[in-house]
């Protein structure tokens, strides 16, 4: 057992988490007191003892549910924790209508028949009928095809797509939509969705108890690993992916707005409060052995951001400049530019606004920042913004550039930026591309970093975060 | 294996006589206790107590606020007819207020009290000896609950408010179980205590905080573990109502509010309905209560406008 809890951990560590070794040992002395055989117990024990951070619990849950799929645990029960047995019949051969895979000996059930298994087992919260009809519809509509090294997102797709979700949606809700209540019917309608997501759920997991029979669970752990949030990759994060960073985006600037603001509040004491502290000594005696400072005001720097928001590094724009501005309490000014081959300034969109995601959206529809063929060009939107705002650059201004500095073979213009790194205090470039690929094709990244203080690879949230953080 | 059980390990450390019984029996039974303290867990909730229980270890809460972090410990030290000792955190906490504090007034007093009584008969180190003993030593919460003989349960709230220093005074207690006083020695438990420590996640917690305790995440409970909730802990509702108001919460906090309503939030307005008599909820009376559920004018406008299916504008 202590192979398999070390296994799991080397497991988690190649996902991403971070497992001390004080943690592991934690795991095996949970492993003494609990039941083994309880899978639910297992899980949430090893949960509690490896894993240190919400965030990180669903990277976790997948492991553990492909991780310990075949893996034979002393006898695990046929247990049915929320129907909840990720291995179930696997070892039982042919379990007749259960399957109904391709092999199987029991016809299969028609298109029809399915729908309304489905159908039923919703309606009624059955959530056995509901895996059974699940495991049916994967192995009717999935095609799968064995020996593939997938993850199963497409299957699950391909899936998903065949059960026409709205129209069982439709059929759960119907009856309730002729009230004329809008709550009745707004409720109802969200209790189908729960429902259709546990659907979801089950076919998920029929899904990966097929892979895991097919091609076993180690292989398929390698697949199904999914980075975590912070580790995306933004400029390839696929649309469910970038949903993902949109949700991480929000705790993570509160976080940072906190800890700048508490860095700011310590940092350097000001003068001695000479008032608090008479004040303070009375009670000593008239002697002063506890001073007190007046609170310090260290200046805040001005932000400058000029984003390119070209399709390719769009998204990356996006969510930078909604962290700038989420923080935007830790800067005395933050004015934001953004271009492809024009320039525009969208500051304003941010006055007002509770929530960035909301100016960047409008940003996106908006701006007006095409001026020619729509294709980068640093050059002429660098130049544009020397031309009307430099002038607003001083020496307490920070300047961000953010783009991959692909020109599309347009003039450079790196004088303008020497000049604004001449004026302000510091010019940062942020490139979301890996350090690898700079300077190669149309990338001019080389021209601008001499007169940079810094070029910085940002691929991630993580790496955005600590370069954010490090700013004020 | 030849390591001890961590409980006798720790008990071998801290220098107790016998081994203090453990609380629960397994995790079905710290369900079954904590229920009969109207505070419906769920699985992972129990098995991170009888873990805690079990390892000797202390238990790190993490959720949204409004979520049953804090009624959890409430609720185990009731379960196991232990005191709370609670330590409220907040910025600017320092072992002062957190540990110890050594009373010198007092001590003040008492240098005067000899000077006069008797000049010259008491010699320095007479004096420092005495005036640095326990009697003048004003304890705080983490000193109480590790001083304290009856049964106790520890519980630091908000641990995530203090600054990233303070969190150091915590290492100590949270591994080892003590408290080192200078000039006094070392405070050792004279039992097992629980502690509970809870976080809103406004900041990361440091590494070394987390390593030591066992990580527990409560989130929104879903609409069964809710409706049970509300008929636990709201009297004369019926099930009818307490599973409309689940579904309705459920619903607002799928949109996108600014602060979704938490359980407590749902208890207030469980309540308040039931004080109004309703025995079922429409849209109108849940427009005219939002306010109990949500606490900014944006989200109640975006929750009406929702609820209604168009803007209302609310006078």
């Amino acid at each position: 057992m202590l192979n398999v809890l070390a296994e799991f951990v080397g497991e988690l560590r190649a996902a991403g988490l971070p497992v001390s070794m004080s943690e592991h040992i934690d795991a095996a002395r949970a492993m003494r007191v609990i039941d083994l055989a309880d899978r639910r117990a297992l899980r949430d024990s090893l949960a509690a003892t490896l894993v240190k951070d919400g965030d990180h619990l669903p990277v976790f849950y997948t492991a553990f549910d492909v991780f310990f799929a075949d893996r034979a645990l002393p006898p695990v029960s046929d247990e049915t924790h929320d129907g909840e047995s990720p291995d179930g019949d696997a070892g039982s051969p042919g379990p007749g209508q259960s399957r109904g895979d391709g092999g199987g000996a029991s016809a299969p059930l028609s298109a029809e028949q399915l729908a309304d298994l489905l159908f039923r087992a919703l309606r009624d919260g059955d959530q056995s009928a509901l895996n059974r009809g699940a495991r049916a519809a994967v192995a009717r509509y999935a095609g799968m095809e064995p020996g593939r090294p997938v993850g199963g997102t497409y299957y699950l797709y391909r899936t998903l797509r065949s059960l026409e979700l709205d129209r069982l949606e439709a059929r759960l809700t119907d009856g309730r939509a002729a009230e004329d209540d809008q709550l009745a019917k707004r409720l109802a309608r969200d209790e189908a969705r729960a429902r259709i997501e546990g659907l979801k759920r089950a076919v998920e997991r029929a899904i990966r108890e097929r892979l895991v029979e097919d091609r076993g669970s180690s292989a398929l752990a390698k697949s199904v690993r999914k980075p975590l949030p912070e580790d995306l990759d933004v400029m390839h994060a696929n649309r469910e992916e970038l949903a993902q960073l949109e949700r991480a985006l929000r705790p993570l600037s509160r976080k940072l707005a906190t800890r700048l603001a508490r860095r700011r509040r310590r940092r350097r004491r000001g003068p001695v409060d000479l008032r608090h502290t008479v004040r303070r000594s009375l009670s000593t005696g008239g002697v002063p052995l506890d001073l007190r400072f007046k609170p310090p005001r260290p200046a805040k720097p001005e932000i400058v951001v000029i984003a390119d928001v070209s399709g390719s590094v769009a998204s990356f724009a996006r969510f930078t400049l909604h962290l700038v501005h989420a923080i935007s309490s830790q800067f005395s000014k933050v004015r934001s530019f953004v271009f492809v081959d024009g320039l525009d300034e969208v500051t304003d969109y941010f006055d007002g606004v509770d929530d960035p995601a909301v100016a960047v959206a409008r940003i996106n529809a908006e701006a007006d920042v095409v001026a020619f063929d729509g294709h980068s060009d640093y050059g002429r939107a660098l130049l544009s913004f020397h031309e009307r705002f430099a002038k607003d650059v001083t020496r307490r201004t920070t300047v961000l550039i953010l783009g991959d500095g692909r020109n599309n073979y347009h003039q450079a213009h790196a004088e303008v930026v020497a000049d604004l790194a001449s004026r302000a205090r510091n010019v940062f470039w942020l490139n979301p591309e890996p350090a690898s690929y700079w300077n190669s094709g149309d990338s001019i990244i080389d021209q601008y970093a001499p007169y940079c203080d810094r070029v910085v690879e940002c691929r991630t949230l993580r790496q955005l975060e600590a370069f954010v953080g490090g700013l004020s | 294996m030849t390591s001890l059980d961590p409980r006798q390990e720790l008990a071998k450390r801290l220098g107790l006589e016998h081994l203090p019984p453990v609380h629960f029996e397994s995790a079905a039974d710290v369900r079954a206790r904590l229920a009969k303290n109207e505070y419906l867990s769920d699985d992972a909730i129990a098995s991170v107590a009888f873990l805690a229980d079990r390892l000797a270890k202390p238990v790190l809460v993490e959720g949204p606020a409004g979520t049953g972090k804090t009624a959890l410990a409430k609720a185990v030290a009731d379960a196991v007819g232990a005191r709370l000792v609670r330590l409220q955190c907040y910025e600017g906490l320092d072992e002062s207020k957190a540990l110890y504090e050594w009373n010198y007034r007092k001590q003040l007093l008492r240098i005067q009290a000899g000077r006069s009584e008797s000049e010259a008969q008491e010699s320095w180190s007479e004096l420092e000896e005495d005036i640095f003993s326990s009697e003048f030593l004003l304890t705080r919460p983490l000193l109480e609950a590790i001083s304290a003989t009856d049964p106790v349960v520890l519980l630091i709230d908000e641990v995530d408010r203090v600054e990233l220093e303070t969190e150091a005074l915590l290492l100590e207690i949270l591994s080892e179980y003590q408290v080192s006083i200078p000039e006094l020695g070392t405070v050792r438990a004279q039992q097992i205590p629980m502690v509970f420590l809870t976080s809103n996640n406004t900041r990361e917690l440091s590494e070394a905080l987390k390593r030591r305790c066992l990580y527990l995440y409560i989130g929104y409970p879903d609409v069964e573990r809710e409706r049970d909730i509300i008929l636990a802990r709201v009297p004369g509702i019926s099930t009818a109502l307490a599973e409309q108001i689940a579904q309705v919460v459920r619903s607002l906090r799928t949109l996108d509010l600014k602060k979704s309503p938490s359980v407590s939030e749902t208890l207030d307005w469980a309540r308040t309905l039931v004080i109004l008599g309703r025995e079922e909820i429409g849209a109108e009376e849940t427009v005219a209560t939002l306010h109990i559920l949500l606490k900014y004018q944006s989200d109640i406008e975006r929750a009406t406008k929702e609820i209604l299916g168009h803007a209302v504008s609310l006078a």
